[in-house]
């Protein structure tokens, strides 16, 4: 049914960007496994072999010991905070409201935005200064008389990734309240109908009909923000810089790679980051690939 | 049914409370913004400005224009091209299956959510030693990292059109290239600007690629940024104004075209 020269063609246009994944991604990944278990450490390139020895060091290492635990506390407090603001205000908007447009906008507006100019703006909202130097949000609780909320911040020992986690969560909550309202919106009226003349009350209708019917978009929801909270960076660069008490895998690999120089070690901090979120995504891919041949 | 939706008006309230939380940083960045050096102070900074002055944004534009000038520069082209190979290919991957063309495609798809910490070293490594370093290797890496997402996109609009139009086209005789001239081209200008907006947004956004791939002579506006905001120098009322000036255009194209922007956000959850 094809011509043949189309065939020739098809596959000719679209080999160069095959090869360009192929190369920058597929390729590079290998290059920098090869990295990880090589010695390099410097300015030039050393690969020669020594196993496992970088990843072992990082598993003994202090300081990745603290970046596990800051990216569980993030990944918990963003993740969850996203998925019940996004998915509260979904519900919210999706009940036929006037203005409903102009809420929708100004939830999801922080998704234009770069992570570096959210950074830089709650960098001052959560100064932790207190007393007379009081500023930032801590400077409107005490206005408000809610002296109980003032807080370090993102200077409070162990917990202060919750504080970067809030303004992830100011960033990234409209976009779950977007998936939320697409499911809903895909839910038949018929359903909610036929509920209330069997006489369920709203709370038994979301309970029982709508929460079960969006579960893959909750799905979707924590498997790409769970993957997004692994890869967090620039954010905490803009809040906070470099600083040890809220240092995260990525920012390890960055300042051990290009300021430290140790290659090996940069590269074996980037492979388990691939790992940890290809165990989210591959299943994922594959399931949306399987959904979608069905349909 | 009308007293049932009167007794929804509750809802407001929450509502409202939830803008004033988005809006707090805004307003903050715009309030601070528009005061003169003499009234800035970060004891006073939920007052409203006693008058609107200029003076934050012309000093943060003094900083940024030359980063400013390189992000377009940069962004403009890199969106454009990776949109064009991204529906070339999503014709071809869902119009034109050659064999393997499904099992290409997930691995392309991966491409997408990698980490590119796991990319990172090689990626510098080859730009160097091919000479590809400032913004031009920079619009690259965007190119292709733009890749999976832009295939994606086009590819689920293309798979949602009806096979009986092509088959219409070749018919008459259209061979491929002239099905995607002039029947698919035309009629794909809303995925263009779903992708187009989509790749704008995240290249001028990135800081990652930025900052391995450039120097200080092209640095791009969100590694200015936060140089600016890292330095000891600069009033952080400077930073505030700043911070609008490096939000401005892709607020602006969210405000313009923010439709186009969500259709983007869900096909980056692959829920096309």
């Amino acid at each position: 049914m094809f011509k043949d020269k189309d065939r020739y063609l098809s596959v000719i246009l679209i080999t160069p960007s095959i090869l360009a994944v192929l190369i920058f991604i597929y390729a590079f990944i290998g290059w920098s496994v090869r990295v990880s278990l090589s010695k390099w450490k410097g300015l030039t390139p050393d690969y020669t072999f020594v196993g496992l020895k970088n990843y072992l060091s990082l598993f003994s290492d202090p300081r990745f010991h603290v970046d596990i635990r800051n990216t569980l506390i993030f990944t918990g407090v963003f993740v969850l905070g996203s998925i019940v603001l996004g998915f509260l205000m979904a519900v919210m908007l999706d009940q036929g409201l006037k203005g409903e447009g102009f809420f929708r906008s100004l939830f999801l507006f922080p998704m234009a935005i770069s992570y570096i100019v959210t950074g830089v703006v709650w960098r001052w909202l959560m100064n932790p200064a207190t007393g007379s130097r009081i500023s930032g949000l801590n400077l409107l609780f005490s206005y408000l008389h809610l002296d109980f909320l003032i807080n370090k911040w993102h200077t409070t020992p162990t917990w202060g990734m919750a504080a970067i986690a809030l303004a992830a969560i100011w960033q990234m909550s409209g976009y779950t309240m977007a998936l939320y309202l697409a499911g809903l919106r895909a839910i038949p009226h018929e359903l909610r109908e036929a509920a209330q003349i069997d006489g369920a009350n709203e709370i038994q209708i979301y309970r029982h009909i709508i929460l079960p019917l969006l579960a893959p978009v909750t799905l979707s929801a924590l498997i790409i923000l769970g993957h997004m909270s692994l890869k967090v960076f620039d954010l905490i660069v803009a809040v906070a810089g470099k600083q040890l008490p809220l240092d995260v895998p990525a920012i390890y690999m960055w300042q051990t790679t290009f300021d430290g120089l140790f290659y090996g070690r940069g590269a074996a901090i980037g492979i388990l980051l691939l790992v940890s979120v290809a165990v989210l995504i591959i299943p994922y891919i594959v399931y949306t690939q399987k959904t979608e041949v069905q349909q | 049914m009308k007293t049932f939706r009167l007794s929804k008006n509750w809802l407001y309230l929450p509502l409202i409370a939830m803008a004033i939380f988005y809006l707090i940083p805004m307003y903050v960045m715009l309030v601070t913004g528009f005061k003169s050096f003499a009234e800035v102070d970060l004891q006073t900074m939920w007052n409203l400005p006693k008058g609107i002055h200029f003076d934050n944004y012309i000093e943060a534009y003094k900083h940024l224009a030359p980063s400013l000038r390189n992000s377009f520069v940069m962004v403009i082209p890199s969106a454009i091209i990776s949109s064009l190979l991204g529906s070339l290919n999503g014709f071809i991957l869902a119009k034109w299956k050659f064999r393997g063309a499904d099992i290409i495609f997930p691995f392309i798809l991966f491409g997408m959510f990698i980490p590119y910490q796991s990319i990172l070293i090689p990626l510098v490594q080859f730009m160097r030693s091919v000479g590809l370093t400032g913004l031009l290797g920079l619009a690259i890496a965007h190119i292709i990292y733009g890749i999976p997402i832009t295939t994606l996109t086009f590819r689920n609009y293309y798979a949602s059109l009806p096979q009986e139009l092509l088959e219409a086209a070749k018919m008459d005789g259209a061979d491929m290239l002239g099905i995607y001239r002039y029947i698919l081209l035309p009629i794909s200008i809303p995925s263009f600007v779903v992708v187009l907006i989509w790749q704008f947004t995240s290249a001028w956004n990135d800081f990652l690629f930025a900052v391995v791939l450039t120097g200080n002579q092209d640095w791009p506006i969100t590694v200015a940024l936060n140089n600016m905001a890292g330095s000891q120098i600069i009033q952080w009322n400077v930073q505030m104004a700043g911070s609008l000036l490096a939000a401005l255009p892709t607020l602006l194209v969210y405000i313009f075209l923010g439709r186009y922007f969500l259709r983007g956000l869900l096909a980056g959850s692959l829920k096309g």
